[in-house]
This record gives C-alpha cells, structure tokens and sequence, in this order.
C-alpha cells in the first residue's frame, strides 16, 4: 500500500527525532568517543586533585580520549591514571603527560605532549614523565608570601582573555 | 466560613480525582480500540511534525541567549572555557524539557483541548459512545501513547539545537575556541543528566496531553455552553498544563537531585 | 405488522430529574418489533432526554428499560449498543472525516472486518442513500438534507436493529419534512429495522407512523394507532391535536377585537 503523505511525515519526524534521541545519549551521555578503536595507556601522577573520571585528554588542544580510572598505588602512593586514547593516535615513549586547568577555576584535563622517540607506547605501557595538578591554593599561598618557585610547577593554563 | 474555604477545595479535590479517573480509563481503553497505529500516526503528527518548526526556533533562540549570557558572567571570572557545560546542562537538565513542554502544550495541547471540546458541544463523543466506540480510546489513548513518543524526541531536537545555538553565539559571534564549547558540552553531560531529560520530558507528555484532553472532555461540565464553554475549556487546558509543567519540573528535580 | 408477546422495547415507569426540574415521571412505551413508533410532545416535555436514556447518554433515575426480552443493565448495554443506532437532531457527524470515513468509523471500530470489507460496505450505504457521489466530501460541504442521509447512512451501516431518531425534521420546511420522513419510512422497511421518531410534527408523525405516542408532563399520555390518536377525546391530546384550530379561533378572535376596535 503507497504510504499516504501524514504517514511520510510523521515517519519523517520518528526518524528525525529517534536521530536526536540515540545522538544525544550515545555522544553526550555516555561518553564514549565515537570514530573508532581506542587503547589504554597509563600514566603515574603524585597528585591528582581535581581530575575526574572521565576527563579529557587532549593533544594539542584537540580532545583525543578521556580517562578511563584513576586509583592509588598502594606500593607508593602515588596516583595511576588510566587514559582510554584513539588508536589510531602512536604517542612516542618520552610523551610528556600534564594535568591542565581549563581558565582560572575550570575543569582538570590531561595534556599530552608527544615526544620524539622512535619507539612507540603500547596498550597498558606507563607514561612516565608527567606533570601533575598545581595546587592552587598552596600556589596562591605561596604568591601571598612572596616565594613561588617558577621552576618547580606547571604554569596554569593560559586564560583565554577577553578584558570585560 | 470552613465551608467557604472546603468548597473549592473539595471541587479541587473531585477535579483531580476526575482527571485521574479518565487518564487510567484512557489508558485501559488500548484494549478496547482498533487501528490504533492509525489513529497514533495522526497524533504524533499533529504532535511531532506540525510542532517541529517551532520547537526548532524556540530552541536556537534559547540557545543563543544562553550562549550570550553565559559568556558574559563566565567571562567576569575568566571561566569562558565552561560555557558548554553551562549552555548544556542548563538545556538537558531543565530548559529543553520544560520549554518544550511548553510549546506543545501551546500549540498542541491547545488545539487538542478546543478540538475534543467541540467535539463534546457537537455530541460527536455522545454519538462515539452510543456506536458503543469507547471516545477515551478513540480520541485520547492515541494522543496519550504519541505524547510519551514524541515529548523525549521533540526535547532531544530541542536541546541539540539550543547546544548549536549556544555554539553560535559562543564561538561564532564572541570568539571562543570551538574545540573548547564541544568538547566542555561532551564533559559536562553526564547519563543522570539525560536520564532527567528524558524523565521529565516523557512525565510533562503524559500530564499536559491528558490536562488537555481533560479539559476538552469535560467542557460541558463547566460553566458557559456552546462555544463559550469550549473557549474556557482550552484557556483552563493551557493555563493548567504549563502550571502543571513548572510545579513538577521542581518536583522531579528535587527528587533526582537528592537521590 | 403482528403484535409479539414481548415487544422489541419496552419502557416501563422511567423517572429522571435533572436537580429541581422532573423531566421524566414514570414514562412507558412499547415498540413491536418491525415497526415505527413516533413520540410526540410539546418541545421541552423530556422527549429527546427519553431517547438520551435509552441510547444510554442519560442515566434515569428511576425506571427499567427492556429489550429484547433482557433488562438494559451495563452487562447487557454493549449488545443493546451494537443493535441500536441513534441519529442526533445536530447529526453529531464527524466534521474533520469524510463522508466515508463517517459511515465506516463504526465499522471500524466495533467489528473485525477487513479495511476493504469495510470500503465496500460503507460505499454500499452511502449508494443506497444516494450519497456515493459525495463519498470523499466533509460534512461541512453536503447541504442539510445530505448530512441527514449520512447520519442516516452511518446509522444503518452496522445493520441495527433498532434506530432511535432525535427530532429528524426539527428546523425544517413542510417540504424536507415530507422528505425526511419518506426517508425514515422507505429505508425502515428496506432494511427492515424497528424505529423510535421523537418529533413534535403532528401530520407527518400520523400519516407515516404505526403507533403514535404522546408524551406531557413526564408522561406518556397517550399510547396507539394513530386512528385512535385522531379520535381520542383526552383533553391533552386533543389540545395538541387540534393546536391549528385552536390558532384558527384566536386569530379569529384577534381579528374581531382589531376590527371593533
């Protein structure tokens, strides 16, 4: 039986909005990031305030995974981040993982400078020089003293200024 | 003076014991109507596709104004980078829904509401019943089950053009980085967040629709004949429903926010 | 016409109040199967709300209605419903269906026929009522004669038994009267259904009806042939009998006071 016009168009908008619905939950809501295979990498921070699961990882601004865990090891206590990256992306074994601030009170995020070794990190393999959380408030604390030691820490992320 | 003041509080009362009454009877009449599918094409049209254009431009403006706003006080405290978290949860968690609701109610649970009143006034739902046609499963169990269908997927339209909204204005007018806007709208948004969308949206289908139709039904019951009546019916239908809307959209927040 | 033991319809003693206003105090009536029984009564005597009673858009509160030999209770109302139609004085079609969507909605509802069993009868009624022509045209585009055949149509299409009619001629002139009527009885005994008329026309009720019923003060004042209705002495009947005599004297006398004056 030809499908009469109403029959067209509210299909139309069962298709349209059945569209929006899955989009809506499968890009947004669960978090995976859609476009391919993915592989764990680790990395080993001291400090980690601040980060959650499921924040960004990103290289060069670009976001290219998100972290997957993050748990203690109990042997030094230290923080191991699980980051869940698109494998089409071969990070070199002297990659440089930071954890990052977006503005002054933003969300944590992983940066990931990639080095320039020829050997390449393989799933499970550990990122082992990283850059953890400033802490912000024993920053600001230290700024109030007149003691900020510019070498030790990671400057806060530039803050994309547009002066009121 | 308790009877003046239990009065309309019992008239309340039986009014809502009524409205709850059809809705159950609305629903237990799937069993009793046939070419149902027929009858929920016409109301998820009347529903879904008639409502889209203005689904669509409500939301683009509301996401452009968030957008706006939301960079203007972001930007006092240099937190631009959140305004996707910002546009996004505001659109998921409370403004897709309700502005939503909202618009259908406004355009269709207005003309629903006028169409089975006049229906009443013309005895079109006596001649349905004296056929022995069950009128609640010819005219509202159809409308009903669409509001459930098309409520969820007309608040998802709405929230994924509001977030392009937001992104205009955000990105393309006041110059934040692209990547930044998507990808905070990515982070922020989590299943909860989609899980009160979509609740809420699917509840304010089910209890705007059946305010409407409510209301329409029972048109002959209220004061006024003829068209008068059916004209007092629709204004109750919608006055009613967005209250409706707004009172359980706080409701449903508190209960899921403190779950 | 053969008068059975328990006719078709049987009203006995019914009663409905609407707060301070009886309408309906203790009316009964009998309808043999196979015939046409025409209520009669001044406007406003509870004639349509009889009818609404029995189509069952109107409890009473008091009173039994039997048919086919059953009480009419809710466990009996769903057979009544689908052996009875009832034709509105407003028609109460259907204005955003087509004429054949009109006619077919009780098909479709009430019976497992397929949608093409369905096309054809419907089309079947509306032929026989000479309105296949206008079959895809909407209630508002038929003239008042029309939309009454297809109220009739969507009537008959679920083959009743008994059709119920609320005022078929109210607001029309003496010639679509005689037309609506010649209707009513030429399809009756085509399709052979018993039929109630509830109509305050006089003339037309007598010529085309087998019994004719009168009812005043919540009553049935009157019940039989119509023979008997034009002789019967009761003062009532006689009144509503003889009305345009009645209007022939006062005119007359109104005449002789302007002309003494």
């Amino acid at each position: 039986m030809k499908p009469t016009k109403l029959e067209l168009l509210a299909g139309l908008f069962v298709a349209i909005g059945i569209a929006a619905i899955a989009w809506l939950t499968i890009q947004l809501g669960a978090g995976a990031l859609v476009g391919g295979d993915t592989y764990v990498i680790e990395a080993r921070f001291t400090n980690t305030s601040g980060l959650s699961k499921g924040g960004n990882v990103v290289v060069a601004g670009v976001p290219v995974g998100r972290v997957e865990s993050i748990r203690v090891d109990p042997a030094d206590f230290t923080a191991i981040v699980s980051l869940r990256v698109l494998s089409h992306l071969k990070l070199p074994t002297d990659t440089i993982a930071s954890i990052k601030t977006t503005g002054l009170i933003g969300d944590k995020f992983i940066a990931i400078a990639p080095g320039a070794d020829e050997t390449y990190l393989k799933p499970g393999d550990r990122i082992v020089d990283t850059e953890s959380s400033v802490d912000l408030e024993s920053l600001i604390g230290k700024m109030a003293f007149g003691s900020v030691d510019k070498g030790a820490e990671s400057e806060p992320q530039q803050v994309p200024a547009s002066p009121p | 003076m308790l009877a003046a003041l239990g009065r309309p509080f019992l008239r309340l009362l039986g009014g809502m014991g009524r409205m709850a009454c059809f809705t159950v009877r609305s629903f237990a009449a799937v069993t009793k109507t046939r070419r149902l599918p027929r009858r929920l094409l016409r109301a998820i049209f009347e529903q879904g596709t008639r409502c889209l254009p203005v689904i669509l431009i409500v939301g683009i403006f509301t996401g452009l104004v968030l957008g706006l706003q939301g960079h203007y006080v972001l930007n006092r405290f240099g937190s631009e980078s959140l305004l996707g978290a910002l546009v996004s949860l505001s659109l998921v968690r409370e403004l897709g829904p309700v502005l939503a609701a909202l618009m259908l109610v406004g355009q269709a649970g207005s003309a629903l509401a006028a169409e089975i009143g006049i229906q009443r006034n013309s005895e079109q739902i006596a001649a349905l019943e004296t056929m022995g046609v069950s009128s609640e499963g010819y005219l509202v169990t159809p409308r009903l089950l669409a509001a459930l269908i098309v409520f969820p997927m007309q608040t998802a339209l709405f929230v994924l053009i509001g977030l392009y909204g937001g992104y205009l204005s955000g990105s393309a007018m006041l110059g934040l980085e692209t990547g930044v806007y998507w990808s905070a709208v990515e982070k922020a948004i989590e299943a909860r967040d989609l899980t009160e969308c979509f609740v809420k949206a699917g509840t304010f289908g089910l209890i705007t629709i059946a305010m409407c139709s409510y209301q329409g039904f029972s048109a002959h019951l209220g004061q006024g004949t003829g068209a008068r009546a059916v004209s007092a019916a629709t204004t109750r239908a919608v006055v009613l429903s967005c209250v409706l809307v707004l009172a359980l959209d706080d409701v449903i927040t508190s209960f899921l926010l403190h779950r | 016409m053969t008068d059975t033991p328990e006719p078709l319809l049987r009203i006995e003693s019914l009663h409905k109040r609407f707060e301070d206003n009886v309408v309906l105090a203790g009316a009964s009536l009998d309808v043999p199967r196979g015939s046409l029984v025409t209520v009669l009564g001044r406007s406003g005597t509870g004639k349509s709300v009889l009818l609404k009673c029995l189509a069952g858009i109107v409890t009473p509160d008091a009173g039994r209605i039997r048919f086919d030999g059953k009480d009419l209770d809710a466990s009996t109302r769903a057979d009544f419903r689908r052996r009875c139609s009832f034709l509105f004085q407003s028609n109460a079609l259907f204005d955003s269906l087509t004429a054949l969507e009109n006619v077919a909605l009780p098909l479709e509802q009430t019976t497992s026929l397929s949608d093409a069993e369905i096309r054809v009868q419907s089309l079947e009624a509306l032929k026989q009522l000479e309105l296949d022509a206008h079959h895809d045209r909407y209630p508002s585009q038929l003239s008042g004669g029309m939309q009454k055949r297809l109220a009739l149509a969507r009537a008959i299409v679920t083959k009743p038994e008994l059709v119920l009619f609320d005022e078929p001629t109210a607001g029309l002139d003496p010639l679509r009267r005689n037309a609506v009527f010649t209707m009513i009885l030429k399809y009756q005994r085509q399709f052979r259904f018993t039929a109630v008329v509830v109509t305050h026309d006089l003339d037309e009720a007598l010529i085309a009806s087998d019994r004719v019923a009168l009812l005043d003060g919540g009553k049935m004042l009157f019940e039989g042939p119509p023979a008997a209705f034009t002789t019967s002495t009761d003062p009532v009947v006689s009144s509503f009998r003889d009305s345009a005599a009645a209007l022939r004297e006062s005119v007359a006398a109104l005449r002789q006071t302007t002309a003494a004056s």
